[in-house]
Order: C-alpha cells, then structure tokens, then sequence
C-alpha cells in the first residue's frame, strides 16, 4: 500500500504556502531567509514526489541543484545580513528605507 | 530502512512526514526568538528528510539532513549568535495596516489555486521516463548509483555551473563580510 502522490503535493503546497505567509509578514530578515528555505523546500518535495510518480531520478537530480543553489544563495544572503547589520544594528527590513522614492 | 518502510505502513510515515513538516513550518513564522524558529526549521527539514526516504529519495533524504540540518542552519544560527540578535521580535505590532490580512489571503488563494489546478489535471501528468523503462526508482545504494549516473552524464554541464556558482557565492560572502580597512599609516599591523 503506498500513499497516493496527491497527498504529498498538498503537503508540499501547504508548506509553500506557510513559507510565503511568513515571508510577506515577517520583519527580521533572518526569519525571511528561513521562511524561503521553507518554499524551497517545498519544491523540493514536489520533484520528489514528481519523481517517484514518473519514475525519472531526473526530479532527484534538479533537487540536488535546487540545494546547491539554496547553500550559496543563504551564504551570501546571510553575508548581506551581517554587512547591513554592521551599518544600522539592526536586521529589521523595514528600516532600509533609503531607495523609497 | 527498506526494512522498516515494507512493515510500517507508508500512511504512518506520511504523517509523521507531515507533522514534522507543518508543526515545525507554523513554528518558523510564529516563535519570536529567531534562535527557536531556527530549531523549529530544523523539524521541518527532518521531517522532509523522511518524506524523501519513503518517496524512495534516500541519497537526497541524507543530503538534506547533512547539508540543510548540519551546514545552512548552523550557519543561521551563528549568524544569530554572531549580531546578537536573539532577542524578541515583536510578534504583536503590525506596522503596515491589514498586512497579514493581506498575505493571508494572497496565500490562501494561491494555495487553493495549485490544489485546484493539480487536482483537475489529476495531479501528475506527463510520461513516464524512458530511463527507467517504467519501473520504480531504485533505492538504497541503487538509488546513489542511479542519481549519480543521471548527474554525470545527463547533467553534467548543470554540474559544472554549480561548481562556478560555490566559487562565486564563497568570493561574494568573503567580499560582503570583510570590514573594508582604511589605510592608516600610523596603524602597522592589525
């Protein structure tokens, strides 16, 4: 017995769609980036499950560049937090203010 | 684990999967120390880790736990650690006027739409890869051998980008936390 792949794309969509909640709402940009690991990782779980379904190990083979993509890009998100950090002592997103038209 | 997963029942690990997954998601956006919501992510990731070895992913189910769980959320915590920032956010004050409402909605209808949209086009369509002749994915070792074969040939160009890309997220990071040094003669060394 194996658990249909529709339950798993409405897990995936549901997590998506708490990463983006807390994306939108969210001030600390910290949180943001975890809140865009969480819809990466949502997609990740789709082509998984894509993957299983169709029986292509190539939805295995785009989540492991999904991940590499993922490692840099919170390697020089964080190195953005500590440099504005380091300007204003603060995270907070609301507070970079300056290109406001 | 191939043990384990033909005598559990797949249902038991899907919730399982799925409690981890949303227990530790609604944690990320609502626990206001950033420290907590960090280890809250790391529930979440486990429990995609185990979505992966039931969906027979077992080489993408360790990546996740070594690389997500043991590299990026390290690396989110000593960001913490490092500006101190482990104090409370204000989860109560809402400084734009019907935000969440806003997003909340936004979500729910995107949310709704893809169920809707994957539902009418019975969830999975497309063909069945001709790699695989049709068959299941291999797992365990197999499933190693059959990623990395994919990956070392199919798409290894893919791999090769990757590569560059590390090289230039690793220089961009070096070049974003270093302290630019004004140059002072009376300072020798520092």
């Amino acid at each position: 017995m194996n658990v249909p792949a529709a339950w798993y794309l409405v897990l995936a969509a549901l997590l998506f769609g708490v990463g983006a909640f807390g994306l939108l709402t969210k001030r600390s940009a910290l949180i943001m980036f975890m809140c865009v690991e969480l819809m990466l990782n949502a997609v990740n779980l789709t082509f998984v499950t894509f993957a299983r379904t169709l029986s292509d190990v190539g939805g295995q083979a785009t989540v492991f560049f999904v991940m590499v993509v993922a490692a840099a890009e919170v390697t020089v998100g964080l190195g953005i937090v500590v440099a504005v950090f380091r300007r204003r002592s603060s995270t907070s997103v609301d507070e970079l203010s300056e290109m406001k038209g | 684990m191939l043990a384990i997963s033909s005598e559990v029942p797949s249902i038991l690990i899907f919730v399982t999967a799925a409690v981890l997954i949303l227990v530790g998601a609604i944690g990320v956006i609502t626990l206001s120390n950033p420290v907590h919501a960090a280890l809250s992510l790391i529930m979440t990731l486990f429990g995609v880790a185990v979505a992966f070895v039931a969906q027979s992913a077992d080489f993408l189910a360790a990546v996740q736990i070594i690389v997500y769980a043991g590299a990026i959320v390290v690396l989110f915590l000593f960001v913490i650690m490092f500006l101190g920032v482990d104090r409370r956010d204000s989860v109560r004050v809402e400084p734009l006027v019907g935000q969440r409402a806003f997003a909340a909605t936004g979500v729910a209808i995107t949310v709704a739409g893809l169920i809707t949209l994957m539902a009418r086009s019975h969830w999975v369509t497309g063909a069945l890869s001709v790699s695989t002749k049709g068959h299941v994915l291999a797992t365990g070792s197999q499933n190693v051998k059959q990623l990395g074969t994919a990956i070392f040939t199919t798409y290894l160009f893919a791999f090769e980008a990757t590569a560059a890309l590390l090289v230039i997220a690793v220089v961009g990071a070096v070049l974003l936390a270093r302290r630019e040094r004004v140059h002072d003669p009376e300072e020798v060394d520092v």
